[in-house]
């Protein structure tokens, strides 16, 4: 990379940095409102039961008590993110289906005298048999926790065929099948959820809430509160930490609004830190076999995978979750022929949906140890054995995605290279071991949740005359700057520095649509729309300022807050001057920028889910000490690469990586979202084990460019997709201190102790799964694989600078 | 019940009039508008709202402002001084060691007290005092860098060559 840029490709703070750490950055639970009430939700104690009634006439009566609902007083509509799964209600009406399910709400004059009012509600419950996991929701069909899905208790059930795989597997030198878990865990932000709702007098509502899409709950408030969206407004405050737990509407949300209408006053209503664990919308548990046929060099000749997920009492992005499961299995190595049958099924626990990586980890994690295995029983190196079968760059794959620039061979290399591999591989002292893995991960997901023909992000670009910019964006920083990412943008194009610039962002009123922080696409998507709204102001600046100094505008150049002559510097004028002449020239200098990803979605049933304007790659090398005595697994050094395609700011980047590692170690190692009796084992920080500084190790960053087409200044993503490798790489180097197959997570110490035993005993040292679920899959659609075919359509770079 | 207390924070004699049964916590956040003291828990479980009590972190949830008459606490508003900013508040913005920023607060007055006690921490030092404080998004490294940088800085500061490199 070449290029002289001025702002793109430094270690710069965040725009935002000095807010956050002065403790001025305002999030939803910080904001007061004059007359402001409080709210308070009561929850269901039971993980199944039909409600046969709800008395709330002592706690309307309790003094300071303003308001106490039902679900009987909201419209009876059911909603949900994606909309082919309505099935939430924001206070139960007939049933509950999990514990923590809302039933009633009360506002009062302080948090304190709401909850004592939701004590007084009486439920008069009817319960029924709690179906608690995936066996149990299948064999009782005759208990049905939704009465929609494709088979009693069955959310989703899909299948996927692309070219022959059972002739992929006559023809491997190896053919394996392996059966992996993956265990549930939680996002765990430190932020509690929080929302803030004002309904005026105009009949007009305003909601501040710690959300990652104000857009989708904009949208989905009309529906819910059968009031028109355009009467809405919705603003994202800053989120404390969303990791995908905060890309739902949520009943606290609703409720809040309801409860402004009936009080007349602002609600807040904040969740506590056992709410937010029954909120979850987590990863899915996923149990998972995979038969993948080898060749003698250790390339893949098909890959047949199948998940069942747990889904929860509810649907959130289950559909999509399941259809991810299957579908980037293709896009790291070459597999010509590839089938895949997933299913969801209900159950009455708290909904899982996304988490950072989103439906990937499960079976990233299932295919990098099943790779370790057959590397293993082939006799290679499982460094070399990747790095032979990459895919290939502007190639499709069999399931039809779109692949652009790959730089996981680089990745490999470098990771190999700083980690000592190849002095370390099968040559540390026993106890000690070395493991590698691969992934890969979207950078925007090429369609909305909802289809339509409009941009996936908006922004607005405009000039004052002072020389200040603002940027509006829909966007919504949750931490992993955004906002910042969007000022080095415009900041480069119009050659003036990020603190120029001021970003307002996530306010539906305001800011032009971005579908949200998820899916890896903000930098990208709105990335891009901010570049070329950038560029429209600047090239009406550059009409102005050409004719006021008489040349072509094409010898312009805007830097260092100057527009001038790129040959003859001294003629020119200060940003703030042309920005005068570009208004008196003009009018109003405010410019939007569009972005849609190419539509690439292929054409069959679930052809939505997979496609991205371009996919991150890491590899992951990471050595571990495990106690032979206690069974303790300590990762004592990780070395990471990730093509990043163009490291806009270097800084965030690392930061999304080391995030990305350390939330990988704390599902392999510790992490449960687990269940007792319908209840939640350790909802609280506490229990619910999460690593310290204590357990995470130091983490060796190294950044791969690629300079993608497709991506703003040639950048892909960086949030999400880190986290896939480490977690397969530390079971595979569990494997390699001491012989033992953890085939689920997480690593544990019991399970580590339990291969020791099976492996002194004679037996295979393996810990896992070894049953696998009665699920009826549909006839898998068959499908041509696209399987090396080359790329169509991509981006010419769209914008020129 | 409610009592009458008088708190010292950040250097200022502040009067309220509160529920005897109410935290530190909620009395600098609600009475005393101070919201840069987050609340990850409300159990005493992830740091988050950590401050200081005569320089000594303690998480305020778990506080009673009664006990805390006569003694000085620091919360994070009151780390700038003169509008500068602590060689912490410098360290971590640069650094990148505040992403969401949401435990930033409770870290940042953690470390302050770590410095006070011990100028020159290794990093497993910085390690131990700070693993009482969950964050979520940065994966720590970037403020172990973040408070290593800081150490220097006020020990160049105090020896008289990094004190402008420190400033705002």
């Amino acid at each position: 990379m070449t290029k002289r840029f001025s702002v793109i490709g430094k270690s710069l703070p965040k725009i935002d940095a000095w807010a956050k750490v002065t403790g001025d950055t305002k999030f939803a639970d910080d904001l007061v409102l004059p007359r402001m009430a409080f709210g308070k939700l009561l929850r269901s104690p039971h993980p199944h039961a039909r409600i046969k009634g709800i008395d709330t006439t002592r706690a309307a009566a309790l003094p300071g008590v303003y308001a106490v609902i039902t679900g009987h007083d909201l419209p009876r509509v059911k909603f949900g993110i994606l909309p082919v799964s309505q099935d939430e209600e924001a206070l139960c009406v007939d049933k509950v289906r999990m514990v923590g399910d809302p039933v009633a709400a009360v506002a009062a004059v302080d948090e304190e005298t709401a909850e004592r009012a939701t004590e007084l509600i009486s439920v008069d419950y009817e319960p029924l048999r709690a179906l608690m996991s995936i066996e149990d929701s299948l064999a009782h069909p005759e208990v049905r926790i939704h009465e929609y899905g494709d088979a009693p208790n069955v959310h989703k059930a899909v299948a996927l065929q692309f070219g022959d795989v059972e002739a992929a597997f006559a023809a491997a030198h190896l053919v394996r099948e392996d059966v992996f878990f993956f265990e549930g865990n939680t996002h765990l932000p430190l932020e509690q959820h929080a929302a803030v709702a004002q309904w005026g007098p105009d009949g007009k509502l305003t909601l501040w809430s710690s959300t990652q899409t104000p857009h989708y709950v904009h949208r989905l408030l009309g529906k819910i509160l059968d009031v028109p969206s355009a009467h809405i407004r919705v603003v994202a405050a800053p989120v404390g930490g969303g990791f995908g737990g905060k890309l739902d509407p949520f009943a606290h949300e609703i409720v809040a609004c309801k409860l402004s209408q009936l009080t007349g006053r602002p609600v807040k209503i904040t969740l506590t830190r056992e709410e937010v664990f029954y909120v979850h919308r987590g990863r899915h548990p996923v149990l998972m076999w995979v038969k993948t046929g080898f060749r003698p060099d250790g390339g893949i000749t098909g890959m047949h995978f199948r998940t069942w997920l747990d889904g929860g009492a509810y649907g959130s992005y289950g559909v999509a979750s399941t259809f991810y499961t299957g579908a980037l299995q293709t896009v790291t190595y070459k597999i010509p022929a590839y089938k895949f049958e997933g299913a969801r099924i209900f159950t009455n626990k708290p909904p899982c949906g996304p988490k950072r990586g989103h439906g990937t980890p499960q079976p990233r994690f299932a295919m990098e140890c099943q790779i370790d295995k057959a590397a293993e029983q082939l006799g290679l190196d499982p460094a070399d054995m990747r790095r032979r079968n990459l895919a290939e760059p502007f190639t499709k794959t069999a399931n039809h995605l779109t692949v652009t620039t790959i730089g996981l061979g680089e990745c490999l290399d470098r990771v190999v290279e700083a980690s000592g591999w190849r002095q370390k591989w099968k040559a540390l002292p026993p106890g000690k071991g070395i493991g590698i893995a691969c992934s890969s991960y979207l950078t925007g997901a090429g369609t909305a949740v909802y289809w339509n023909d409009m941009p996936h992000s908006g922004v607005v670009v405009r000039a004052d005359r002072s020389g200040g910019v603002s940027v509006l964006c829909g966007a919504t920083d949750i931490g992993q700057g955004s906002d910042s990412v969007l000022a080095y943008l415009v900041a480069e194009v119009l050659g003036i520095a990020p603190k120029d610039i001021r970003v307002h962002a996530a306010d539906t009123d305001l800011t032009p649509v971005d579908l949200g922080s998820y899916s890896s696409r903000v930098t990208l998507m709105a990335g891009n729309a901010a570049i070329q709204a950038a560029e429209r102001l600047r090239a009406c600046i550059f009409d102005a300022v050409a004719r006021k100094v008489e040349v072509e505008p094409e010898r312009l150049a805007a830097r260092d807050g100057r527009v001038f002559v790129t040959d003859d510097e001294e003629r020119g004028m200060t940003f703030a001057e042309a920005v005068v002449l570009g208004e008196s020239r003009h009018g109003v200098l405010s410019f939007p920028g569009s972005y849609a990803p190419p539509r690439r979605a292929g054409k069959y049933k679930g052809g939505g889910v997979g496609p991205s304007p371009c996919y991150s790659y890491s590899a992951c090398v990471v050595e571990v000490d495990v106690d032979t005595d206690t069974g303790e697994v300590k990762p004592t050094e990780v070395w990471i690469a990730h093509d990043i395609g163009h490291a806009l700011n270097p800084l965030l980047v690392e930061g999304q990586i080391e995030g990305s590692i350390y939330m990988g170690l704390g599902e392999v190692l510790m992490e449960e979202q687990v269940f007792r009796k319908g209840v939640h084992k350790f909802p609280s920080m506490l229990e619910y084990k999460s690593p310290t500084t204590l357990e995470t190790p130091e983490i060796h960053t190294i950044l791969v460019e690629t300079d993608d087409p497709e991506g703003p200044f040639g950048a892909k993503e960086a949030g999400q997709g880190p986290l896939l490798p480490i977690i397969p790489a530390v079971a595979n180097a569990v494997f390699a201190a001491v012989g033992v197959r953890v085939d689920e997570t997480p690593i544990t110490p019991d399970k580590v102790l339990k291969g020791l035993e099976r492996k002194r005993q004679g037996k295979s040292p393996r810990v896992g799964p070894d049953r696998l679920p009665l699920v009826k899959f549909p006839e898998p659609r068959a499908v041509e694989s696209a399987f090396g075919l080359p790329a169509e359509g991509i981006a010419e770079r769209p914008f020129s600078s | 019940m409610k009592a009458l207390l008088s708190l010292s924070v950040n250097g200022e004699t502040r009067d309220v009039v509160v529920a005897a049964n109410k935290t530190l916590l909620e009395v600098l956040r609600e009475d005393l508008a101070l919201t840069g003291t987050k609340h990850g828990c409300e159990l005493g479980e992830c740091g988050t709202c950590t401050v200081l009590l005569d320089g000594e972190p303690v998480l305020s949830c778990l506080a009673l402002p009664v006990e805390c008459q006569g003694r000085r606490i620091t919360t994070v508003e009151g780390m700038a001084e003169g509008g500068r900013l602590h060689p912490l508040q410098q360290a971590f913005a640069e650094l990148g060691a505040a992403q969401c920023g949401y435990c930033t607060p409770g870290i940042l007055l953690t470390a302050q007290a770590l410095l006070a006690d011990n100028p020159g921490p290794t990093r497993d030092e910085i390690r131990h005092a700070l693993a009482g404080n969950l964050c979520r998004c940065t994966g720590y490294t970037k403020i172990l860098e973040a408070v290593e940088l800081a150490a220097l800085r006020i020990g160049g500061a105090r020896t008289g060559q990094a004190g402008k490199e420190a400033r705002t």
